[in-house]
């Protein structure tokens, strides 16, 4: 930790204090997924709390890099944001689908 | 026993136990598709296995300017290789499956027909 | 000490994903799991220094072979009670397993932690290679016999799965995921372009870039576009061929412009115009290694009208 060293206490408290919210909301989020009982609320915790924890991450880190690093920081939190809302979608409407077609067959 | 870093043999011992996870569900895997997946595993154990070998006495001796790239260039086209081959597999298991689907309907057909004669 | 503690964790996880995707009752899991093993791998090639063989895995092993397997899935039918083995069907493969694996882990443990001679061996030719990053320079140069034969193994596993695969059904696309991959494909091009620009000096090269290209077409033939990219398009065929093709036109170049033809090395490019053959050579073999493996992955959609499944008639 070599970059550590030259960040004030606040950024570094600071830096610190995201990460770790980071990390909560990521075990919140995976918690979610295990716990939850049907496809809809696990994709709902999954997402969501992945993108804020994920977010506040890459927050974190960019008290350590230059102003070009942390563009691609916040590039790859974009990127993985919208994927992972467009892929949330996509599981959403086929499970959706499964359902339907599972009522359908009960009636 | 031996000299190497811990970390070598941490990642030695995970490429060794990736082998024989992949080897084990080769032998047992009752569908075809999870022994494709078994060979995949296996071959991830030996790329593994090459890095490490690639990475052997780095840690220790800064002075030398990189892993050894023969290695890498190797499992590269490894990688691509074994991508390639699992899609053929895989290509060969769809006809199979086709095949054998056909085969099923023809042989009810039969069998519907057979006490009618 | 706090890496190893990573290293240790990163380990045990993917054991544990290997063996759960071994174990799995269902194959859907099975294949789920597989991909999270194949983003593990990744990372655990990042540990070992080995970048370039991260990019090639995040690209192959968790896209490709995950979109590969996915599409398996479907054509597999849905086995309604799973095969279950008995206690000696299981025991006895394990014993032998670990049998072997006791003898693999001791033989390995014997390895003496030198480094390997190659890597001099290799620093000392960089200079004449024409690139500065040493894997593209063993990949293009040192051994570009092995680069050669293996598009054409990659040639050989198309025409192969040409032959035996039937046709896929066409996917039903949706409008935001159409969407997106839209935005994603000129990032893709971008990206792609990129690392094979950087492979002159920097972990990159042809196979990351093929395999990065791959990846993007494959989504947008998901989602229905691209329709002109099949076998049936005369320029795709002359491209997928061309990665081989050019290789060999310019080894045969290389051997006729070498002066004194002395000693006549085949596949061994003179130091002046190395440079420029590399990029040559790495920027049809990107387009060949993307186009084989999106038509691989993605296969032929079938023609309208002749949708008539084997099983479907009867």
């Amino acid at each position: 930790m070599d970059c550590a060293g030259q960040l004030s206490v606040l950024s570094t408290v600071l830096s610190s204090l995201l990460l770790i919210t980071g990390l909560f909301f990521f075990i919140a989020g995976s918690v979610g997924m295990l716990r939850f009982p049907d496809s809809f609320s696990r994709l709902h915790a999954v997402t969501k709390a992945d993108s804020l924890g994920l977010g506040s991450i890459v927050a974190g880190l960019m008290f350590y890099g230059d102003l070009w690093q942390n563009l691609l920081l916040l590039l790859i939190w974009l990127l993985v944001l919208a994927s992972g809302s467009v892929s949330c979608q996509l599981l959403a409407r086929f499970a959706k689908a499964q359902q339907d077609r599972v009522q359908q067959d009960k009636t | 026993m031996t000299d190497l870093s811990p970390q070598l043999l941490l990642y030695i011992v995970t490429a060794g136990g990736l082998f024989g996870i992949g080897l084990y569900g080769f032998i047992v895997g009752p569908q075809t598709l999870r022994r494709i997946l078994a060979l995949n595993i296996i071959g991830a154990g030996i790329f593994m296995l090459m890095v490490v070998l690639a990475y052997r006495g780095l840690a220790d001796d800064a002075s030398l300017p990189s892993t050894d790239p023969v290695l890498h260039a190797l499992i590269l086209t490894g990688l691509v290789v074994a991508v390639s081959a699992t899609a053929f597999a895989l290509a060969l298991l769809a006809r199979l499956n086709q095949a054998k689907a056909a085969q099923c309907s023809q042989d009810q057909l039969r069998h519907k027909q057979g006490p009618g004669q | 000490m706090s890496l190893l503690l990573f290293d240790t964790i990163l380990c045990l996880l993917l054991l544990a994903l290997a063996l759960a995707s071994i174990l799995s009752r269902q194959l859907a899991h099975a294949v789920i799991l597989y991909i999270a093993f194949g983003l593990m791998m990744a990372l655990a090639w990042a540990r070992l220094a080995a970048p370039d063989l991260a990019l090639a895995e995040a690209a192959i092993g968790a896209g490709l072979t995950g979109a590969l397997c996915f599409s398996a899935l479907a054509h597999q039918q849905i086995q309604l009670k799973p095969d279950v083995l008995s206690w000696p069907q299981r025991l006895w493969p394990a014993v032998f397993v670990l049998l072997m694996l006791g003898g693999v882990l001791a033989a390995l443990l014997q390895l003496p932690p030198t480094a390997s001679q190659l890597i001099a061996v290799t620093q000392a030719g960089l200079g004449n290679s024409g690139v500065s990053h040493p894997v593209t320079a063993v990949l293009l140069n040192f051994r570009s016999w092995d680069t050669l034969l293996e598009l054409v193994v990659l040639l050989l596993a198309l025409l192969g799965a040409r032959q035996v695969a039937p046709e896929v059904k066409p996917a039903t696309s949706w409008s935001l995921s159409l969407s997106w991959s839209r935005l994603l494909a000129p990032m893709v091009i971008l990206l792609a372009g990129y690392l094979l620009w950087a492979g002159a000096s920097q972990p990159g090269g042809a196979f990351q870039a093929g395999a990065l290209l791959a990846a993007g077409a494959v989504v947008l033939r998901l989602n229905q576009q691209l329709s002109w990219l099949s076998w049936s398009n005369f320029w795709i065929r002359l491209l997928t061929v061309s990665g081989v093709l050019v290789f060999v036109l310019t080894a045969l170049t290389a051997i006729l412009l070498t002066p004194g033809n002395t000693d006549v090395v085949w596949l061994r490019w003179p130091p002046q115009l190395a440079a420029g053959i590399i990029l040559l050579v790495e920027l049809f073999a990107t387009i060949a290694i993307a186009l084989t493996l999106t038509v691989l992955v993605a296969g032929e959609p079938a023609s309208t009208g002749a949708e008539l499944g084997c099983g479907e008639g009867v």
